[in-house]
């Protein structure tokens, strides 16, 4: 967690999130006329053995020029979907897009020409080495044979690959392999580069390392939209953030932003639920003036209440005066696992575990 | 134009490469070939001189017979590395990219023609060891012809693999259309010893033609109609194949 924080700490220094946060009407027209994605209505529904999946339920969506823009949501959620249609791997099949300035739809070759695509499995052949994947990548975007040599290799230095580059890829572990992939994402420059879940399944270092790249590529001026399961991820790197859940986005906004509309501290209490008495304990928790909102979990109550500390106490006492035996207790600040939480009524956690 | 040559010819490096490291698959292409002139050719030898086999020869009958054989059954499982490549993502991350998608299938079919025209020349430099007496200018167009029906039937494979999206699958539906088309062609033994019935349905497999246009052209019959009916036959399929595999290129998803 100490890495999380490292993040974290990074953003909140840089000095145009405050104006971001804030941006009045007048900055937000300017800023539409930058946008790097926009979508209306955008939708995707799959069919599959006569039965249809509705796995993207018009979405709308503005990713600004220059912003890393963040895609939270649990497995199914749609993230994955929305991004292959926005990179014309897939057909949307309802609504509209413009990419990087032209309609997915009707100009689809030039929006190619204008992104980079990470997918969540990668795409290096693994029968070529590193290097030879990356010459290839930068060729078919129609550099030279000397450019996309020497694109290659100040790429393989920058993300440190110089120790594999020249091995087969399907030795590559884990870590190497999701380097290489960024690489081939970046290769050619492009103005937006879609990253689909970059970290998932590497070990701390290794996300540090792409977090790191990934900073550096947005001070460079490129649009980042990339996905995540993981909550510091999309705390730490994320300008905004779009929560999605099944289909849909719940909301979108800055990381910090979203914590504050959950005012206060979140107590959550670990009770028997089968016990008749929570139901009783929860209306007299609820008519508490300290408490803003209650919710029932699977084994427990959640509590959002104002001064967290000082109402811990009191909770307490009332619980034991109405006899309901307590199993954990804590006390927390609100995270964008909380977050997600009240907006879909389940924990991400959760959610990805039941996927 | 320039850019669908340049885009093939990148696909074709890449795919050569990834070809070349496969050694243990290069080795049985190779392998096969020589296996069917040992141990297949001399079992005809026999049989050559019974009424009905035609004229020319043990080897001149089954050689060219065996070149049209290995372009339907070669280029006909070519699909399996397609499969591979889609599994591990390397289509789409290439359908991303601006890359002329009909040089993904040209770069990719180019080089499993290359192998089957290795294959060929392989299975002549065997025959020509045993007894195959072919025209010249004859063998020069039978590879011609060999190439065309690779085109065609790789990329039928390339479009039945990316529609099936399964290696066990591609292999049963390969088999079930090449099996008839093998035995209906003439290829293992001559269709002029089969009876009438059989010799008619043969008339609607192109490769029926392909075979008697090579075994006319390895015996200098250049003016044989069955030539000109064969490259217009092959020709035609193949431009219709090509189109189908680009097509389902373009799509390709896992
Ligand atoms: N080709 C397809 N055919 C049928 N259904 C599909 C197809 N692709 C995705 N789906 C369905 O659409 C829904 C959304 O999938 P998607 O891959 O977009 O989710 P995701 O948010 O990326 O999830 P994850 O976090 O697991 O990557 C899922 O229910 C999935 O099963
Ligand atoms: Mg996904």
């Amino acid at each position: 967690m100490t890495t999380a924080r490292g993040v974290n700490a990074t953003h909140r220094s840089r000095p145009d999130e405050h104006q971001r946060d804030n941006g009045d009407k007048r900055e937000k027209a300017i800023m539409a006329t930058t946008a790097m994605i926009e979508t209306h209505g955008l939708s995707k529904t799959f069919q599959a053995r006569g039965k249809s999946v509705e796995a993207v339920r018009g979405v709308d969506l503005e990713v600004r020029a220059g912003e890393i823009f963040g895609f939270l949501g649990p497995n199914g959620a749609g993230k994955t979907t929305t991004m292959r249609m926005l990179s014309t791997l897939i057909v949307p099949s309802g609504g509209q897009a413009k990419v990087a300035g032209y309609d997915l739809r009707r100009n689809p070759a030039a929006v190619r020409n204008h992104i980079g695509y990470v997918s969540q499995q990668g795409g290096a052949e693994p029968v070529e080495t590193g290097r030879e994947n990356l010459v290839l990548q930068g060729r078919v975007y129609g550099m030279s044979h000397r450019d996309a040599n020497q694109r290659a290799k100040d790429l393989i230095s920058r993300l440190d690959m110089d120790a594999f580059a020249d091995r087969l890829v399907r030795t590559y572990s884990g870590g190497q392999r999701r380097r290489l992939d960024v690489a081939l994402g970046i290769m050619h420059r492009p103005q937006l580069l879609f990253l689909d879940e970059p970290t998932t399944g590497l070990d701390p270092q290794s996300r540090v390392r792409i977090w790191d790249e990934v900073r550096r590529l947005h001070d460079d001026g490129m649009t980042i939209f990339l996905t995540t399961h993981y909550m510091d991820e999309a705390d730490g790197l994320c300008d905004r953030l779009a929560i999605m859940d099944n289909g849909s986005i719940v909301s979108v906004d800055t990381p910090t932003a979203l914590k504050q509309r959950i005012a206060g501290d979140i107590i959550s209490l670990g009770l028997d639920v089968q016990n008749g008495a929570v139901a009783r304990v929860s209306e007299t928790l609820q008519a508490q003036p300290y408490v803003r909102e209650l919710q029932q979990t699977k084994d427990g109550l959640l509590l959002y209440v104002e001064r967290g500390e000082e109402v811990l106490p009191e909770v307490l006492r009332l619980l034991d005066h109405q006899g309901v035996p307590i199993r954990t207790v804590t006390l927390a600040r609100p995270t964008l696992e909380d977050v997600f939480l009240r907006l879909t009524g389940r924990s991400l956690r959760e959610s990805v575990e039941n996927a | 134009m320039p850019r669908l040559l340049r885009d093939s010819w990148l696909m074709f490096g890449s795919q050569f490469r990834v070809s070349m490291r496969n050694s243990v698959w290069l080795f049985i292409g190779l392998f096969q070939p020589i296996c069917y002139m040992l141990l297949f050719a001399p079992l005809l030898k026999n049989l050559a001189n019974s009424p009905g086999f035609p004229k020319g020869g043990a080897y001149n009958v089954f050689t060219p017979g065996l070149m049209i054989m290995m372009a339907i059954f070669g280029a006909g499982f070519a699909g399996f590395n397609i499969i591979a490549r889609l599994r591990d993502g390397v289509i789409e991350r290439l359908r991303v990219t601006p890359i002329n998608r009909l040089a993904m299938l040209l770069g990719i079919a180019g080089v499993d023609i290359l192998i089957l025209l290795v294959q060929t020349a392989l299975l002549v430099i065997v025959g020509l060891f045993l007894g195959f007496r072919p025209d010249a200018g004859g063998l020069a167009l039978l590879f011609v012809l060999v190439l065309i029906g690779g085109l065609m039937m790789a990329s039928c494979s390339y479009a039945v693999a990316l529609l099936v999206k399964d290696q066990g699958a591609l292999a049963a539906t390969v088999n079930l259309f090449v099996l008839p088309l093998l035995l209906l062609s003439g290829i293992m033994l001559p269709l002029s010893l089969a009876p009438d019935i059989l010799q008619n349905i043969a008339k609607a497999n192109p490769f029926a033609y392909a075979v008697n246009a090579a075994r006319a052209l390895v015996d200098g019959h250049l003016g044989d109609v069955a030539i000109v009916q064969s490259f217009i036959i092959f020709g035609v399929l193949a431009i219709l194949a090509v189109f189908w595999a680009t097509r389902s290129i373009r799509k390709a998803a896992m």
